[in-house]
């Protein structure tokens, strides 16, 4: 029951509507319903967050070393270079999302134009 | 914090009317078009080219940007696609990476209702909490009349689930007519995005720490077991960080 292997149009949408939609809006609903009555520093949130954090690093990670599309056609040590330099921005340059994104962006193509 | 003081306008005897709605919700619609707005735009840019690459439709990606919205758990589920996980796996994946959204919403739910809010509307209304509409939100509700919070977050909310369903659909239609170099920064959005929000928005220590072991172990796990690299790591480096935080704070309070 992966998402390919059933040919049929509704299939995807099916499968993006439970591993999607269901696994999100979930959690949405339960926030309402709890809204006010747990505490946000309670520890099984604390680890709830963390199993969460680690799990989209866990994606940032492949995307940086097993990338798809014309990236992954760059060398890896040119695509870590660019996210470390650009991390290393938005942690000196006062923690701002935009400088780390377009340092690293900048790195990246100056590296592919100039290799 | 917020919700403390005492709005001019709660006081104000007349019911709320269409008019009083609009202006708030084109005032929702306003808040939208702002910084984080537009960086947002540019991870849904990368999102696209990533769905794209992954072999999806112009129509899944794009329902898929409308039905899930948060983006963590669409690129999740982009990833599970990719490594070929069933349905099962690929649903608890996403879940474990959306669990975050109920402390979200927990904490945004008392700024957002006023006193007459019916619970539908919560329930409707939730489904905008994403990481951008939450910090924007929690940083003004604050200054927005009690009564109208809810239009004003219909407002905020909607423009951003539309806007960036538009962004997807046009990425994707000249995805392939872009240059190489373009491509692969385009590639290259979305995990920055990531790599500096998600360390700008952890609240403890533990949430650089789970950080850090996620993005070493994504790539291991995914070279030994690809279906399960993500769960894996996940529950790996969640339950260490987890530990670390608690290690940490009896090590303090001895």
């Amino acid at each position: 029951m992966t998402f390919t292997s059933i040919d049929a149009w509704w299939w995807p949408f099916l499968f993006i509507l439970v591993a999607g939609w269901l696994a999100t809006d979930s959690w949405r609903f339960l926030g309402v319903y709890f809204g006010g009555r747990i505490s946000e520093d309670s520890d099984l949130l604390v680890l709830v967050r963390a199993v969460a954090t680690a799990l989209v690093a866990a994606v940032i990670g492949n995307l940086i070393i097993f990338p798809s599309g014309a990236l992954a056609a760059t060398p890896l040590g040119l695509r870590m270079g660019a996210a470390a330099l650009g991390f290393a921005a938005y942690l000196f340059l006062g923690k701002r999302v935009l400088v780390g994104i377009v340092v690293a962006e900048a790195v990246l193509v100056a590296g592919m134009l100039l290799g | 914090m917020l919700s403390g003081k005492p709005m001019p306008d709660d006081a104000t005897p007349h019911a709320p009317t269409i008019a009083d709605r609009r202006h708030w919700y084109l005032r929702g619609v306003r808040a939208a078009v702002s910084v984080p707005g537009l960086i947002l735009a540019s991870a849904f840019v990368g999102f696209a080219g990533l769905a794209k690459e992954a072999g999806l439709t112009l129509a899944e990606t794009v329902f898929m940007t409308g039905v899930v919205w948060a983006l963590p758990g669409k690129v999740v589920l982009i990833g599970a696609i990719l490594s070929g996980a069933s349905l099962p796996a690929a649903a608890f994946a996403v879940a474990l990476s959306s669990v975050r959204l109920m402390p979200m919403v927990v904490a945004l739910v008392p700024e957002l209702k006023g006193r007459h809010t019916p619970k539908w509307v919560l329930y409707v209304l939730s489904h905008f909490v994403a990481v951008t509409s939450w910090v924007i939100a929690m940083e003004r509700l604050g200054g927005i009349p009690r009564a109208m919070r809810t239009t004003w977050y219909a407002g905020i909310g909607s423009t951003l689930v539309l806007a960036n369903m538009g962004v997807v659909a046009v990425v994707f239609l000249v995805a392939d007519r872009l240059p190489p170099a373009v491509s692969a920064a385009l590639f290259l959005l979305t995990p920055m995005y990531f790599l500096t929000s998600l360390w700008g928005s952890a609240r403890e220590w533990a949430g650089h720490v789970a950080m850090v072991l996620g993005l070493g172990l994504g790539p291991l796990f995914h070279m030994f077991a690809p279906q399960y690299d993500l769960l894996a790591a996940g529950l790996i480096g969640g339950i260490a960080a987890y530990a670390f935080h608690r290690l940490s704070r009896r090590r303090r309070a001895s």
